[in-house]
């Protein structure tokens, strides 16, 4: 088996694999997009050492360049999101040049309006949904806040899903335990006689003897 | 019912009587203190006017948090934003400001901690608190220090989330947590009776301070929340003597919703 179907097979055991979990974000922003009848929907990362948002998920203007852009978390609509936990929206955005100049910058569409979401999964803030210039016809009210605010719940957990497979990944590519472990796992694919299972439970039934 | 409405909410006879919104905040001024603990404030903002004091809570290199003045303003706009509905609807408040977002600080909740504590030890009788923090382990603290608010009283009101999720301090009895309603009325509130969500205040469309001198619209709970800190500020300009619980009951029995709050 090659080190990258073993990856791979380890990363199903331990967590998933990162390209289902990036089609769960991409259909949850492409979906984000056509309810809210918007022009592009995005969910970024927040990579905390960094302090950044990195794109990870774009549907509709910069799709196709975006992912993997970065920017400093503190600042912007989707930061004041992020920064407060809190969802809001934000309209007539060309009024204000500072703004238009930065984003204009930073991913080259300058929108009017944002919808700004904070992926909240259990302690931790992930990141953030963002929609932009939703259709002008439809109002954004309350229900329309919780509504985001539940695709939000929904996005967090793809979010998380993805880091983990990008842990697993990353230790299966090392020298630790779980490396191991994952060699091991992708091996007993080949197992035809039983005989790793069969040792690998009587290793489980040694290493509980001990913790007991 | 139009989303962020509440039903009807009966009060007892003779406070009914006795606790009208004329009674609560009719013809009320004078300068109550009311602090925005936030991104900064832009002083000076026509929608926010004079900014009394204001200070930042930074981290140092070895990791300590120390209280400095902020010479930085606002860096991102959200605490303007907050500052300016509060002028909007309590115009001769004394406005303070304690930073504690912006410029590479993400909402820490230590940071959100020793902001709020040094805001509330200054004795600021209303607390705008648009931001909540969802670390587990700063949750007891920080019930103790809204709490302490409660005890010595200053208001603390904190915007709320739209859906269960589990963050402070909002979801504390002690400090007034405010929803969004829809309605254009910055002097409707409507009391829930259904919590932890308190109240619900106008949060849909706001027009707010923004950075430079601006204005934008804005819809969310952290703009409704101010609109609750100004009404506070308002009923203790007038009744400088009520506890922060006698200012929710009366916010709660002068609510829209309530009957004959008029």
């Amino acid at each position: 088996m090659s080190d990258e179907r073993a990856e791979a097979a380890a990363a199903g055991v331990l967590g998933g694999d990162e390209e289902t979990f990036r089609a769960l974000l991409q259909s949850i922003v492409d979906v984000a997009r056509a309810i809210f009848g918007a022009q592009a929907s995005s969910i970024f990362l927040y990579d905390e050492e960094a302090d950044e948002l990195v794109f990870e998920a774009v549907s509709g203007q910069g799709g196709d360049t975006l992912v993997g852009t970065r920017f400093p978390s503190s600042t912007g609509i989707a930061g004041f999101a992020l920064v407060t936990r809190q969802p809001l929206v934000v309209d007539d955005l060309l009024k204000d040049p500072r703004f238009s100049r930065e984003r204009a910058a930073s991913t080259g569409y300058v929108p009017d309006s944002i919808v700004a979401s904070p992926l909240l999964h259990d302690e931790r803030v992930l990141g953030v949904l963002s929609v932009l210039d939703r259709a002008s016809d439809r109002p954004f009210g309350v229900a329309e806040l919780e509504l985001l605010s539940r695709f939000s719940t929904q996005a967090a957990i793809g979010l998380d899903l993805l880091l983990r497979a990008r842990r697993a990944r990353s230790a299966l590519a090392g020298d630790g335990s779980a490396a191991l472990v994952a060699r091991v796992a992708s091996l007993l694919d080949e197992d035809d006689g039983g005989e790793g299972v069969a040792l690998l439970e009587a290793l489980e039934r040694v290493l509980a003897s001990r913790r007991a | 019912m139009p989303a962020g409405e509440a039903p009807s909410i009966d009060a007892p006879g003779p406070w009914r009587e006795a606790l009208t919104r004329e009674w609560a905040i009719g013809g009320s001024s004078g300068a109550v203190d009311v602090c925005i603990v936030d991104s900064g404030i832009e002083a000076g903002h026509p929608l926010v006017g004079p900014v009394a004091s204001a200070s930042a809570v930074v981290r140092a290199e070895d990791g300590s948090i120390a209280i400095v003045d902020d010479e930085l303003g606002d860096v991102v706009g959200h605490g303007t934003a907050c500052a300016g509905i509060v002028r909007s609807i309590a115009q001769d408040c004394r406005l303070h400001s304690v930073r504690v977002l912006g410029a590479g600080n993400t909402g820490a909740g230590d940071l959100i901690l020793a902001g709020l504590r040094h805001a509330i030890g200054a004795g600021h009788r209303v607390v705008n608190l648009s931001l909540s923090t969802t670390k587990r382990r700063f949750a007891e603290e920080l019930h103790e220090l809204a709490d302490d608010a409660y005890f010595q009283g200053t208001v603390i009101v904190a915007s709320a989330h739209n859906l269960p999720v589990d963050s402070y301090p909002w979801r504390f009895s002690s400090v007034i947590s405010v929803g969004s309603h829809e309605r254009r009325d910055p002097l409707a509130w409507f009391a829930n009776p259904d919590p932890p969500v308190e109240l619900f205040a106008r949060g849909v469309d706001v027009d707010v301070a923004w950075l430079g001198g601006a204005t934008l619209r804005c819809t969310g709970n952290s703009f409704a929340a101010p609109h609750v800190a100004g009404i506070s500020a308002l009923v203790l300009a007038k009744h400088p003597e009520l506890t922060p619980y006698q200012v929710k009951t009366v916010l709660r029995l002068t609510a829209t919703n309530t009957e004959g709050h008029a």
